[in-house]
């Protein structure tokens, strides 16, 4: 379990510095400098401009050493410090990003587990039955081809425009300030709730056809012909089958976490909804290049957090893992 | 002999599989599309020709956008950026896939573990936020840099699926024949191992192509697509820039949803269809 685990963190402390010289790299290495940039919005002439320039690349440290350029990002990342924000100039990137982490949070903890233990679910339930098997399985794949986004606006558009049961727009209704009472929570809920729907559903197809395919495998496995063929109830066989099949799901929502947490920015675009998706979006209209990698090194923490609990979650639901016989969920 | 025999019985039940049947109808529809469509479509997808927001008609038979512009001229027109990306993108994916995973998987060792390492540390990375990191910065940005980048940070699923088949395949007699044999790795690989995954490979493509669609769409959609000419992404982009969803103007982010959710989802149900074909055991009983 020691092994199982020292591996685990030495991949994601690779994956975490890589991220962070990715971040570094960027817009040092593109074409584009951004102090350039700068320049040219403020419009300067002259001898002006070759002032400014010494000036921006002192204000940001680009005239030292590139090594010592490298420390220092490290350095401020550890102090919190992700640079200043362009588009909500003077707050801090960091706080900006804190201020939208709830909302993903919300967004993104509820349709995860809801989706994977329904999808999961309903999965077993339509493997081999014939009749569901030819209906709604290929509703599943079309699911899982249906791109975040595009649920989410086809959900708008019906839900919002053509019906007017749900807003389409912002974390909470315009009109409120936020406020731990009954209206504005009903508020966050109304919201919350059409963004929320649109990544269940994609996730919700994905799970089940996942889940029917592994069943179909579990139950030609020599476990379940000896099993019935001991006379043991068709119920039970299925059921040792569900949970066997469950272990490859778990390492496919590691495997899927990035693909999800990108719908949810997507779909976060289409209703507007405070998250870092939409900050994102903002970041990229404002040319707000901290603010932007400032929101990846936010993803990929949440997606090592994420993994790290699958990864514990893995050992207790698999007592193999504890006993060091396999490696697990790799 | 056995051989000519053992490819009749895989036609005979491809030709029965309805998944099959149906998912590579819907994506050759589509393929034949994105060929015919601009010879029908009467007009220059980015030029204003009609009037602003038009719904569907016999002379705009998607409508138009807000700028006057044919939907349906679009939409044919950014099917070839889907089906570049796919190709190009699940196809560079795939085949840095093919290498790795085969190095891993015939080699093992010291090599093995330092792959190994490096696919789970990409397979962590969430590839879209990547992505648009970088994407922000390339000003001019074209379909084939769009592919190039997916297929770049897309490969670990597909090395790791073929890392594990070739470990499975490489204890096989016949493989250590070959290498009793003196043939080298790379032949080995190309003529023992590969051709006995050869279904799985294709497979494997199938799948990185339609992921590649799906990761190109959202790109596009977050303004990050081809800076020239358009996309289905980019159509949804738009859309929802300029309100159409406000404006219930359905007919211009309607059809390239539908677009890319059906090639997507043919190549899914193509595979499954693919799956119970190669496999006996899944084959409807």
């Amino acid at each position: 379990m020691a092994k199982y685990f020292r591996r685990k963190l030495l991949i994601y402390l690779l994956t975490f510095i890589i991220a962070v010289t990715v971040d570094w790299c960027i817009p040092r290495f593109m074409p584009g400098n951004p102090v350039d940039l700068i320049i040219s919005r403020a419009g300067l002439k002259g001898s002006a401009v070759s002032q400014m320039y010494t000036f921006y690349m002192q204000a940001f440290g680009l005239d030292q050493p590139i090594w010592k350029q490298y420390l220092n990002f490290w350095i401020a990342i550890f102090h919190g410090d992700l640079g200043t924000s362009i588009f909500l100039f003077p707050s801090p990137v960091t706080k900006v990003i804190l201020g939208a982490v709830p909302y993903d949070l919300a967004l993104l903890i509820p349709a995860i587990l809801t989706s994977w233990f329904a999808g999961n679910n309903f999965g077993a339930f339509a493997a081999r039955s014939k009749r569901l098997d030819n209906t709604l399985l290929p509703l599943g794949y079309i699911l899982t081809g249906t791109p975040y986004m595009w649920l989410g606006i086809v959900l708008a558009w019906a839900f919002g425009i053509a019906w007017r049961i749900f807003p389409i727009a912002g974390g909470y209704s315009f009109a409120m300030r936020p406020a731990l009472t009954l209206p504005f929570i009903w508020s966050l809920f109304q919201h919350w709730f059409l963004p929320f729907a649109s990544l269940f559903i994609v996730q919700f197809g994905g799970w089940a056809i996942g889940m029917r395919n592994l069943i179909i495998y579990e139950l030609e496995a020599d476990y379940s012909h000896y099993l019935a063929a001991l006379g043991a109830p068709k119920r039970l066989v299925r059921k040792y089958a569900f949970q066997n099949a469950m272990l490859p799901q778990l390492t496919g929502l590691a495997l899927q976490l990035g693909v999800i947490v990108a719908g949810a920015l997507a779909t976060e675009v289409v209703f507007s909804y405070p998250g870092i998706g939409y900050l994102i979006l903002q970041a990229i209209h404002n040319e707000d290049y901290f603010l932007l990698q400032g929101c990846f090194l936010f993803v990929v923490i949440g997606v090592l957090l994420a993994n790290f609990i699958i990864d514990i979650t893995y050992v207790i639901v698999d007592p193999r893992t504890r006993a060091g016989m396999q490696g697990g969920a790799s | 002999m056995t051989k000519g025999k053992k490819r009749n019985e895989l036609l005979y039940f491809a030709f029965r599989n309805t998944k099959l049947k149906i998912g590579l109808g819907v994506v050759l529809f589509f393929i034949v599309l994105t060929f015919v469509g601009p010879l029908i479509a009467k007009y220059n997808p980015t030029d204003s020709v009609g009037p602003a927001g038009a719904p569907p008609s016999a002379q705009f038979w998607f409508g138009t956008t807000t700028f006057g512009e044919d939907v349906f001229s679009q939409f044919v027109h950014g099917l070839s950026s889907t089906f570049l990306v796919g190709i190009v993108g699940g196809g560079l994916g795939t085949i840095l896939g093919m290498t790795i995973g085969f190095a891993a998987g015939y080699r093992g060792g010291n090599l093995d573990e330092v792959l190994n390492v490096l696919t789970n540390v990409v397979l962590t990375i969430p590839v879209l936020a990547l992505l648009v990191v970088i994407s922000a910065y390339v000003k001019v940005r074209g379909v084939m840099i769009e592919s190039l980048f997916i297929g770049v940070t897309t490969w670990p699923w597909a090395a790791r699926a073929i890392r594990a088949q070739t470990f499975s395949l490489k204890t096989r007699d016949f493989v250590d024949l070959a290498r009793l044999s003196g043939e080298s790795p790379v032949k080995i690989i190309f003529t023992e191992i590969a051709p006995n995954m050869a279904s799985y490979l294709f497979m494997t493509f199938i799948l990185m192509f339609g992921s590649a669609i799906l990761t190109a769409a959202t790109l596009d959609f977050l303004g990050l697509g081809p800076t020239q000419g358009i996309s289905l992404g980019t159509m949804m982009n738009l859309a929802v820039l300029w309100s159409a969803l406000m404006l219930g103007m359905w007919w211009w982010f309607i059809p390239p949803g539908i677009g890319i959710t059906a090639i997507v989802g043919g190549l899914y149900i193509m595979n499954v269809g693919l799956d119970e074909i190669f496999n006996p055991k899944l084959r409807e009983m």
